[in-house]
Formats: structure tokens, sequence, C-alpha cells
């Protein structure tokens, strides 16, 4: 190939594709460069979609795209070391407009790349973008293998672990900004999946587990209902992980044994495990000379304990970034002063908003207590209300007693979680 | 329904290629004393024999997190080439 785009966009999950499309449909000549043997087939999640980013780009794409459930239930469950105490959260508002839905990613990735292709944009799957070719310290193009395509800027949308980002020279990533996640697909017929999580047909719930699943370690457990499948995983902390000397894939096994969840997926058929890791701060710099950096690569990832979005996060930075392109071609000038336009816009939008609001959660949602301690808490003050063996006490005077000892550390807590979350 | 984690990777599809994508110097592991590999693979694609690190390239599901969580460094991390590794069907 020896042509020149105007635009050459590595990787084509959410983020590429969301750039792709919108830089097409402008009118640009754009090309996606994806290494997986079609677009999706690398790519993880826990499940969940939220509608909102992909909605203003297509508006209604439910209606077309291969998702899999619209989200009207949600349900937490803390796990103590005996038992277990789940909010169940049913909103009828959730349905219209829908708020989230589940996916898989191998089809949703494919379906969305396809969109770009119709658009205009030009897709070559199962090629390695290898590096970038620099020209007066700009970035012009890039290399796969031996071959040299320019280009006048190039978006890195090459997920968390962004390559490319660090040979633009951008920071790199250090372990503790990651979580690791791994999920399977359990297969189990519709109607099971609707009955057991109390569904009307094509509804979904998504299950999120604080507490003994993760075994002390900071993160959670989730399950997403699929149409014949659920997403079932665990999210941890990796530097977490690793000073508990625990291995990573006995936890997503044990996950399966916990009664709790043990019966929501009795019957059902593993079919598929994966795993990825999940950015959880964002890069200090998401743009040079003619290179930006979007989605995941960006670290654009919000997680504020009840919500993982990176997928809507992807989508909204893949076309801020398609925004700055347009405003950098209109003046004929790919360099970064032109380019910040697209960190400007992705304060103005809720993509660094979101990211700022939520800067402390990474760290209060590190804290050990938040998965012993309080689940815990939870779980034994419930046993003690619910548990009828002699004379009873007030409700009050049970949790006076059984927070004991701990209630000038609750309390600080409390207050951290408010001012992260 | 709990099935090991060999028999979870029969599960992954795979395009085998006959090139490393990571390559891990073990020479510098015998000083290591966390073997931090051990515990983040989910694939338990670090094992170690006879008082040795070892890593299977084949098998890997290219998650990412060794190339961070090494405190060493010794892992150099690289995708397989194009259209190799791993192919999810679900995702
Ligand atoms: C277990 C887990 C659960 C999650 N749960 C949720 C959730 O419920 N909701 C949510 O919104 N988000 C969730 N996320 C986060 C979400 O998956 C990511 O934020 C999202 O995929 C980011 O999209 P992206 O386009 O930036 O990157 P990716 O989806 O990672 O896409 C990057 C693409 O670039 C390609 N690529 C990489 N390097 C190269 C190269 N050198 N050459 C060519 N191509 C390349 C890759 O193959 C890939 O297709 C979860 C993540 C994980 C791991
Ligand atoms: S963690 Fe890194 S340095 Fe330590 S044993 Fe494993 S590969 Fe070697
Ligand atoms: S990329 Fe992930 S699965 Fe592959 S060897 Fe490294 S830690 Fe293991």
């Amino acid at each position: 190939m020896s042509e020149k785009f105007d635009v050459i966009i590595v990787g084509a999950g959410p983020a590429g594709s969301a750039a792709a499309y919108s830089l097409a449909k402008m009118g640009f000549n754009v090309l996606i460069i994806e290494r997986g043997k079609y677009p999706g087939a690398k790519n993880v999640m826990g499940g969940r979609m939220y509608a909102y980013a992909l909605n203003r780009l297509i508006p209604e794409f439910w209606k077309e795209a291969p998702v899999e459930r619209k989200v009207t239930r949600e349900k937490l469950t803390f796990q103590g070391e005996k038992a277990s105490f789940t909010l169940d959260f049913m909103d009828e508002e959730l349905r219209e407009p829908p708020n989230s839905f589940t996916v898989q990613r191998a089809k949703f990735d494919q379906w969305f790349a396809n969109k770009a292709v119709e658009a205009g944009a030009t897709l070559v799957p199962g090629i390695r973008v290898d590096d970038l070719i620099w020209e007066n310290k700009k970035v012009v193009g890039i290399v796969a293998g031996t071959d040299k395509i320019e280009a006048n800027v190039v978006i890195a949308a090459d997920g968390a672990v962004s390559l490319i980002a660090e040979k633009a020279g951008l920071k790199k990533f250090d372990v503790k900004q990651f979580a690791l996640g791994m999920k399977e697909i359990i297969e189990l017929p519709e109607k099971t999946i609707e009955e057991r999580f109390n569904l009307a047909s094509g509804e979904g719930a998504a299950q999120l587990f604080v507490g003994q699943c993760t075994k002390e370690i900071p993160g959670g457990g989730f399950i997403y209902t699929n149409k014949s499948s659920l997403s079932v995983g665990i999210v941890i902390y990796i530097d977490r992980l690793i000073k508990k000397k625990i291995e990573s894939h006995n936890i997503i096994l044990e996950f399966n044994t916990n009664p709790e969840v043990a019966r929501l997926i009795e019957g059902g058929k593993i079919l598929e495990y994966s795993a990825h890791v999940i950015p959880e701060t964002s890069r200090s710099g998401l743009f040079i000379d003619g290179l930006l950096v979007a989605g995941d690569a960006g670290g654009l990832v919000v997680n504020s304990g009840l919500t993982l979005r990176g997928m809507d996060m992807a989508i909204a930075s893949g076309v801020a970034a398609a925004e700055a392109v347009k405003k950098a071609a209109e003046k004929n000038d790919f360099s970064k002063e032109i380019l910040s336009y697209y960190e400007e816009l992705l304060k103005r939008d809720f993509v660094l908003r979101d990211k700022e609001t939520f800067k402390k959660a990474p760290e209060f949602l590190q804290n050990e207590k938040l998965y012993t301690l309080y689940p815990d808490f939870v779980c034994r003050l419930f046993h003690r209300l619910t548990l009828v063996n002699g004379p009873k006490k007030r409700v009050f005077d049970e949790i006076l007693e059984e927070s004991e000892g701990k209630r000038i550390q609750m309390f600080l807590d409390m207050l951290r979680g408010m001012r992260a979350l | 329904m709990n099935i090991s984690i060999e028999e979870r990777l029969g599960l992954v599809s795979f395009e085998i290629d006959n090139e490393k994508h990571i390559k891990v110097d073990t020479s510098l592991c015998s000083e290591c004393d966390e073997k931090t590999c051990l515990y983040f693979c989910p694939t338990k694609r670090f094992t170690l024999e006879n008082g040795k690190i070892k890593h299977d390239y084949e098998g890997c599901i290219e998650c990412g997190t060794c190339k961070f969580a090494c405190p060493k460094g010794v892992v150099d991390f690289n995708y397989p080439r194009g259209g190799y590794g791993v192919y999810y069907k679900y995702g």
C-alpha cells in the first residue's frame, strides 16, 4: 500500500470505530487497522455498555446493533463469610430511553466496525501496527511489518496496553493503574435466565458482588445476563493481588462455587474464558504532533464502584478525536497546538469531566475494608436482625452492638467515600 | 461447572504463531524473590520448574498483565503478529 490517507486509526475497538465512523461521515479518507482476524477477536468486557454515547452517534442503535439485553434490573450483593445480602433495584425508567445494554464484543465490535466501513472507511483486519513514522518530530504515519503508510494524523485506539502510545513517547502506565478482569461465558436457556433473574422477556440484569469473592483483594465480581448466556467474572487490582500471593485464575474458579453464584449458573456450560487489563487512571498527555490517543489507550475508564464505564468513554473519546481532526484539517495544521482541541472537547463533554469527578475513586476503592469489614458487617447485622432465638433487641441497639469498636473507622470511610464517589 | 484453568483454556480459540510474541529473560528470575508472575497470569503461563521460571506463549490470551506486573521488567511484551493469537468468539 503506498496510498496516503487523511487519517489512520490503530485498533477497531469502540474508540477506533467511533472515530472512523465519524470521520468517514465527515468525508475523510480513513484507514482502520486491526490486529485481530476480525474486529472484536481480541476484546473483552464485563458485558454492559451504557447507551448514551453511542445513541448520540447512531440514534436508536439498539434497533440494528447486536445487543443482548436491555438492563432494567440492577443488583448489588454484599458477600460476608457465611451470608450474603442483595439489593435488588428494578426501574421502569431504565427502559425508555434505555440506560444500558449487555453486549458481546466479538459480535458488537464487528457490527460497529462495519458501520464505519459502510460510512466509507477502509478496514484492514489481521494486521498489527508495529511502529510510527516520524518527520521533524511529528507523527506522519504507521509501520506494519514491511508496510509503511502515511497520513496527516494517526489515532491510537489500540486499547489498554497501547504499545502505540508508548511508541509515541507518552508516559508508560504503571501496574498500580491497572485492574485485571477475568470472565467466562456460561450458556443457559433464555427462559432459565429470565426466571432466575426475574426478568421480562428481552430484558436483562447486572449483578455486582462485593466482599468474600475477591479474597480481601480490592475489586468485585459480576454477572451480566446475555440472551442465552451469562457473563460471569471478577475484576481485581493487580498490585494487591500480587501482595496477597493468590493465583488470579483461582479467584474466578472459586467465584463459581460461591453458593449465591452457584445457584445462578447451575446447569450452565462454560463456553469461553477470557481476561484483559483495565486502566483506571488516564494518561497525562493524550496528544502530540500528528497523533491522538483515544479510549482505553488513554486510560479513559471510569470506575465508581457501582458503574464500570469504558465503552461509552471510548466511543465519546473517539468522536471527540474525530472532531479535533476536523478542526486541524480545516487549518491544515496537525500540530499539538491545534489537536489540543481534543482535550478541550473531552472536558466539555463528559469524558474528562467524569474522570475528574471520580478521580479519587480508585484510591478509595482500593481500601481493603470495603471488601472485608463492610460486606461482613452488613451480613452480620442482618443475621442479628432476622434471627429469632430468644428475646429480640431494638434495631438501633443491634446496630450499635455490631458496630462496636469500628464506628470511628466506619465514619471516616464514609466521609472518604462521599468525597471520592 | 468448576473446571480447571487447563480445561478453560481448551475452550478458547487460538491461531498459534510459530514466533514467540512474549520473551522472558529468565536469567534475572533467580534474583526475583516475589515471583509475582506465578500469581498474576490469568492463564498460568508462568511456571516454576526445578527452581526455574518457564514461560509458555502458547495459550497466552494477551491480557497485558505481565507487561506491567513483572517487578524486574524482564518481560518483553508484544502482541502476536496480525491475525495470530487468541480469537474470542464471544468476548
Ligand atoms: C473484564 C472486563 C470487564 C469490563 N466491563 C466493562 C463494562 O461492563 N462496561 C464498560 O463500558 N466497559 C467495561 N470494560 C472496559 C471496556 O472493555 C474498555 O473500556 C473498552 O473496550 C475500550 O475500548 P477501546 O476501543 O479503547 O479499546 P479496545 O476495545 O481494547 O480495542 C482496541 C483494539 O485495538 C486493537 N489493537 C491493539 N494494538 C494494535 C496494534 N498494534 N495494531 C493493530 N490493532 C491493534 C485490538 O485488537 C483491539 O481491537 C471492561 C473491561 C474488562 C477487561
Ligand atoms: S516476576 Fe518477572 S522477574 Fe520475577 S520470576 Fe516472574 S518473570 Fe521473573
Ligand atoms: S499476556 Fe496475560 S495471559 Fe499472556 S502471559 Fe502475560 S499475563 Fe499471561
